[in-house]
């Protein structure tokens, strides 16, 4: 497919200014939100649905795999009502045994892509285990920006690399990872995150969780911002997928009030925003489970997946 | 004839479905947040408040009290004494003893000492003054824990520093403390207020007649019961509570050196032909129109929450706020549509709840005022755009505003509303924004916002206003002087430049 001629609808000289002080305190004032009671009752269990139940090690197993899907469909055994997660995110070659344990059950498959976490592959490469991991049953492919050429000002290179790789998902959703941690300034953030959607993604992601900084409040305030002009351009609705270093429900938490407070109701859905992690799951478990009892439970409690 | 009608059909439903395409966001119940209101138990109110003068709390001579309200409730919180110009003179006369025989008397260090206390029993009980500063003058809870309870403490701080250095702050010539001060503070920042002007009066050698807004006394009346807890030496700090003829009573007392006033340009210009001749020492802090420029290379989202911390921060009870909004004409659809969609999400209602973003307006009167000059915008054929929050049925609100095809020569655009009421202007070349910024007879603060460093210097060199913010709004520090240009006022608070107020200088 020919992406020359949308190029030129993009120009990155347009695309607004961040200024670093105004872009933290806002967002930390938003993580200053009283949430309790009901509000965080029924925003654990939003966070819940929202999950990208996620396992990316070089020693991820058949079994693992399995387990982790288990706690997806089911992620509190002694209380049906808590919903299931969005997502199990692993790599190609366990896309098949998610599918398998999944089946069914409304939670999907993603599977990382285009040589995660580095994308230092040719092109050919990533779009072929792109097209791999869709025919293993991938519902949703989370690729990765070559940070490279991004910093080096390939614009062009990147914007066609991801409108390939979409190209190469047919049916399957398209996460973006933009790895903002390498990205250095969140003027580059809301530029790689114009790039992006320009160039066809559905949701775009903060990080591989392989970086330090990942998720940050203010990187996320940033891509909200993006999404948010990126919508009033083009009519479309993108999503947002914060990913690496949530570990807390109070994050979790402050990551649905600045969805909230900034594209409002349309996106607390998991359609269009999901939380990438693990760890935090159990405990966004507990907080639910001492805001029915009362009391905190050990963390034995709660089942490691 | 019927087919007319069809095509007619046809061509409304088209329309209503790009109507519904055309993106918009809602901002409504999807993910509610739950009532979280901070506790008023632990504050003590007593029914009934008297004057503090000599270190005492004593019925007022005048027998009168009054009624202090909770502004988001209109229920009375508590009766203060009504000071007439008995108690004032027995308030002036307390504070002259103290000044002759114990406070100018003390070593520099000893008076540093007292203050760091205030500051430090400030810090101890910042919870019960910040839920006390809300109940009696309606602004967020977020507020007065975040901003007016510890900038007054560290004003506190940093004046107590400068106690013992005033030899340093005044090379080679002696600074002298003048003696008693008549300061009269407004309601908007009740207790920072009273902190800006007793920390230096009391760091240079003063003594210090404090008159508290009528609306808002009781952090006023917590922070002598500070002073007491403190063992300041009895008459260095008196409150004496009030409306505008216990200010009055202050002013004209033969027996004060100066008079520090923060309020309205009316009452300020009363007092300084009040004070002309007498010899007193005067500085006014007054009104003002800011204008906040907004340059189409800023950065807009960052830019959007400046204005809206500008206009909307204590419901616009500010005297420095952004209430001008020139936006260059290229980006003025964009921050409007940013702006309406940032208002929908402001938080207004009980200023006790920890998430409320808009507190209630201080009192009726300042309500109706609003209302008046809103009303002036719409009838003088501005755009009004309004949040269509819920508006509570009891006490004082109102929902944050902002009109735009503002003309110069509006009443909204050149009087100051001091509620939150935005007035949008765009201009075209740096030049204009320059020239309609200064055209205003305050100038008080002002705003830009570009991404350009140059041009930050450019513009904020040529505006005609003490306090210029730079790609932020509404940035307070006790280092930082703040004052006025024009009718917004003379003489400076904060820094160094504040101690200039409170001191004789002798070669």
């Amino acid at each position: 497919m020919s992406m020359s001629a949308a190029v030129p609808v993009l120009d990155l000289s347009l695309v607004p200014r961040v200024d670093a002080v105004g872009v933290e305190e806002r967002a930390a004032a938003l993580g200053k939100r009283s949430i309790k009671k009901e509000a965080k009752r029924s925003g654990i269990r939003l966070a819940i649905s929202m999950l990208d139940l996620t396992t990316l090690e070089g020693k991820d197993s058949e079994g693992k795999v399995r387990q982790l899907c288990r706690k997806a469909v089911r992620p509190l055994p002694a209380d049906p009502t808590v919903p299931h997660v969005a997502a199990v995110c692993v790599y190609p070659n366990l896309v098949p045994v998610a599918k398998d344990a999944l089946a069914g059950s409304g939670v999907k498959v993603a599977s990382v892509a285009t040589g995660f976490p580095a994308g230092l592959v040719p092109l050919p490469v990533k779009l072929d285990e792109t097209r791999r991991a869709v025919a293993m049953g991938a519902d949703e492919v989370d690729m990765v920006i070559d940070r490279g050429a991004f910093l080096s000002g390939g614009f062009t290179a990147v914007f066609e690399e991801i409108a390939a790789v979409k190209a190469a998902c047919g049916p399957a959703h398209l996460k973006v990872i933009l790895e903002t941690g390498e990205l250095e300034t969140y003027d580059n953030v809301r530029k790689a995150s114009h790039l992006a959607m320009a160039a066809g993604a559905d949701f775009i992601k903060t990080s591989t969780g392989k970086v330090v900084p990942a998720a940050t409040p203010a990187v996320v305030l940033v891509m909200l911002e993006a999404i948010r002009d990126h919508y009033f351009e083009t009519g479309r609705r993108v999503g947002l997928k914060p990913a690496g270093g949530i570990r807390t429900s109070k994050q979790a938490l402050h990551l649905l009030v600045l969805v909230k407070e900034t594209l409002g109701d349309a996106w607390l859905t998991p359609d269009l925003f999901r939380i990438g992690a693990s760890t935090v799951t159990n405990d966004l478990l507990m907080q639910l489970a001492k805001e029915s009892s009362g009391r905190y439970q050990s963390a034995d409690y709660f089942t490691k997946d | 004839m019927s087919t007319t009608v069809k095509d007619d059909t046809a061509r409304n439903e088209a329309a209503e479905k790009v109507a519904a395409e055309k993106p918009r966001l809602e901002f409504g119940g999807a993910w509610k947040y739950a009532p979280s209101p901070e506790a008023t138990d632990h504050v003590e109110i007593a029914p009934r408040y008297g004057l503090f003068i000599g270190g005492r709390f004593v019925p007022p001579r005048s027998k009168k009290h009054f009624p202090t309200i909770n502004p988001a409730t209109e229920e009375a919180l508590s009766e203060v004494a009504d000071a007439g110009a008995a108690d004032v003179d027995a308030a002036v006369r307390a504070a002259e003893e103290a000044h002759r025989r114990r406070w100018s008397k003390l070593s520099p260090a000893a008076r540093g000492k007292y203050i760091y206390r205030i500051a430090r029993l400030i810090q101890e009980k910042s919870r019960a003054l910040a839920v006390l500063e809300t109940m009696n003058g309606g602004k967020p809870i977020k507020e007065s824990r975040d901003v007016d309870v510890p900038l007054a403490a560290a004003h506190f701080f940093y004046y107590a520093g400068w106690a013992d250095k005033l030899s340093w702050a005044f090379r080679g010539r002696r600074a002298e403390s003048l003696g008693v001060c008549g300061q009269i503070i407004p309601w908007n920042f009740p207790l920072l207020m009273a902190a800006w002007k007793i920390a230096p009066a009391l760091a240079c050698g003063n003594t210090v007649v404090l008159k508290p807004a009528e609306t808002t006394p009781l952090t006023a009346l917590a922070l002598a019961e500070v002073c007491r807890e403190a063992d300041l030496p009895p008459g260095v700090v008196n409150v004496v509570t009030g409306a505008g003829e216990t200010g009055a009573h202050v002013v004209n007392h033969p027996g004060v050196a100066k008079i520090a006033f923060t309020g309205s340009t009316e009452v300020g210009k009363v007092i300084q032909r009040a004070v002309a001749g007498t010899g007193k020492r005067l500085t006014l802090e007054l009104g003002g129109k800011a204008a906040n420029i907004v340059f189409e290379d800023a950065a807009i989202d960052q830019a959007v929450e400046g204005i809206v911390n500008g206009i909307y921060f204590n419901q616009g009870h500010v005297c420095c706020a952004g209430s001008r909004l020139l936006v260059q004409e290229s980006i003025e659809p964009v921050v409007r549509r940013k702006l309406a969609h940032r208002i929908a999400t402001l938080r207004l209602g009980n200023p006790l709840d920890k998430n409320t973003d808009v507190g209630a307006i201080n009192s009726g009167a300042q309500l109706a005022k609003i209302r008046e000059l809103v009303q002036s915008g719409v009838d003088e054929g501005a755009e009004l755009h309004q949040s269509a929050c819920a508006i509570p049925v009891k006490g004082f609100w109102f929902p944050p505003t902002f009109f735009t095809g503002v003309a110069q020569s509006h009443r909204i655009a050149r009087e100051e509303i001091f509620g939150p009421v935005l007035a949008v202007m765009t201009f075209r070349t740096p030049e204009e924004a320059v020239e309609k910024a200064n055209n205003t007879p305050y100038g008080l603060s002002a705003g830009v916002w570009t991404d350009k460093g140059s041009k930050i210097f450019q513009v904020s060199s040529r505006l005609r206003a003490g306090v210029v913010w730079a790609n932020t709004f509404n940035k307070f520090d006790p280092a930082s002087p703040f004052g006025g240009y024009k009718e917004s006022g003379f003489g400076r608070e904060g820094g160094v430049q504040g101690l200039r107020e409170y001191v004789e200088l002798r070669a």
